[in-house]
């Protein structure tokens, strides 16, 4: 492919940018970024995404895509090398399966477990811990969930290998003990440990700092609420 | 294709098989319906889909394949050479139509969804203005995926045509009982064109859900999970 203008609008710290930066790192397609704050959204960026006003969109000859998942099909349809989805029909729903559980299962249950403290907590761990089992399971027998290679669902769940250490390291609690999940607790040292994944994990003095004052601001919400 | 081949697992009232049923029309397939009850999941159900325990779920050859619009993508790619395509040939095309899809999902339907349930009149009045707000979107994306064309993929249902269309039975049943006009000839003259031609679309016609018996059968649905709901 020629003359492409391909366009990346990411925040330093969305994990569901850093899935574009990956699939685009991965497939050595060439691209310009372009980062935003949250609390002060370019013109720009509402234009291409007036839906939902977030990050990530990508933009490929003028045309915006957004929500990290379809942009991720649209970058494995358009750039063909390193494919991250099978070419079976079976392979490549079930791909899709695991993405969407990361999402809506997983992803939630880890938020809530690290947003929450008391009761609350307790029980968005327990939701936690039987949404991993399910990921454990479907690791058994491979080394990344894509096989060999990394796939969409490697870099659906990516955002587990960082930012569930950055968790552990401000609650205190372990999220992902190995113990109990080893073959993730592997499959988070060997994602992580990918050159292209590696060189663009954001700083992490950084991640834990923001994340200690969303943390923070969750709890005293939660006070303020019973009173 | 032999029947015992393929199978879907589903229930006349749910939008989601709905929509696997409209793929499977396309395709001229046929394959066993195994009807569930409300509140009664089987055992070849919680077997196919233990993770989430719900419809549709599609056995083809000894595999599962569950979530609705993963299956329409999956009978599309088995079944490519089969009735027309679904999802539109360029990767921007499928990219609109996935990015509405997903709205759809996350946004409309659970608001939908909400405004029959929910009782206190803030939420109500909430779920009404996101479900509008999402029509109006819809109509305005209708314009221009279409091009002029009948449905959302063009000459014929594509996939965008499914995940809304699905809908339909519910946005009706949800205009009788909260009193609402959703999809209207004046506020949105192309939905409300593009649902007539949807409905009786022959992949459609004998699938879609009598809206009489539908209506009936909410109310019992909207008790039930107000009664979970109001335990809050």
């Amino acid at each position: 492919m020629g003359d492409e203008e391909v366009k990346l609008f990411r925040t330093w710290s969305s994990p569901y940018a850093l899935r574009i930066v990956w699939a685009l790192k991965l497939k050595g397609v060439e691209y310009e970024t372009i980062y935003e704050e949250v609390s002060h959204k370019s013109d720009l960026l509402i234009g291409y995404n007036p839906i939902h006003k977030k990050v990530p969109v990508l933009v490929h000859n003028g045309k915006p895509i957004a929500e990290s998942l379809v942009i991720l099909e649209y970058i494995d349809e358009t750039w063909k090398q390193h494919p991250l989805l099978s070419d079976q029909p079976h392979q490549r729903a079930l791909a899709r399966f695991w993405a969407k559980f990361g999402d809506e299962k997983v992803l939630p249950a880890i938020w809530e477990a690290f947003t929450k403290q008391g009761k609350e907590q307790e029980e968005a761990l327990s939701t936690a811990v039987e949404n991993l089992k399910y990921l454990e399971e479907e690791l058994k027998g491979k080394k990344l969930f894509g096989g060999e290679e990394i796939g969409l669902v490697d870099i659906a769940l990516g955002w587990l290998a960082n930012l569930v250490s950055v968790f552990e390291e401000i609650t205190g609690l372990k999220l992902i003990p190995e113990e109990k999940f080893p073959l993730l607790f592997n499959w988070m040292q060997v994602f992580a440990d990918i050159p292209v994944i590696k060189e663009s994990w954001p700083p992490r003095d950084k991640l834990v700092a923001k994340f200690h004052s969303i943390r923070e601001a969750s709890l005293a919400k939660e006070a303020e609420k019973d009173k | 294709m032999a029947e015992s081949d393929l199978a879907l697992i589903g229930a006349w009232q749910s939008p989601f098989v709905l929509r696997a049923r409209v793929a499977l029309n396309i395709k001229n397939l046929q394959y066993v319906f195994h009807e569930e009850t409300f509140g009664n999941k089987s055992e070849l159900l919680l077997k196919s889909n233990p993770v989430h325990k719900k419809i549709p779920v599609l056995l083809h050859s000894g595999k599962s394949i569950c979530e609705s619009l993963i299956i329409v993508e999956y009978i599309d790619e088995v079944w490519s050479s089969s009735g027309h395509a679904i999802l539109p040939s360029d990767p921007y095309g499928r990219a609109i139509a996935r990015f509405w899809a997903a709205y759809i999902d996350e946004k409309f339907f659970p608001s939908l969804r909400s405004i029959a349930v929910v009782q206190d009149e803030a939420g109500k009045k909430a779920a009404v203005e996101q479900v509008i707000t999402g029509i109006s979107l819809l109509e305005k994306a209708f314009g221009e995926s279409s091009k002029g064309k009948p449905f959302f993929g063009g000459d014929h249902i594509g996939y965008l045509d499914i995940a809304f269309g699905g809908m339909l039975g519910w946005i009706k049943v949800t205009e009788t009982i909260a009193g609402l006009k959703l999809i209207d000839p004046e506020t949105t003259p192309q939905l409300a064109q593009w649902a007539e031609k949807f409905i009786h679309d022959p992949a459609v016609s004998g699938v879609f859900p009598d809206i009489g018996t539908l209506t009936e059968y909410s109310k019992v649905v909207i008790a039930k999970l107000r009664g979970s709901a109001g335990a809050k």
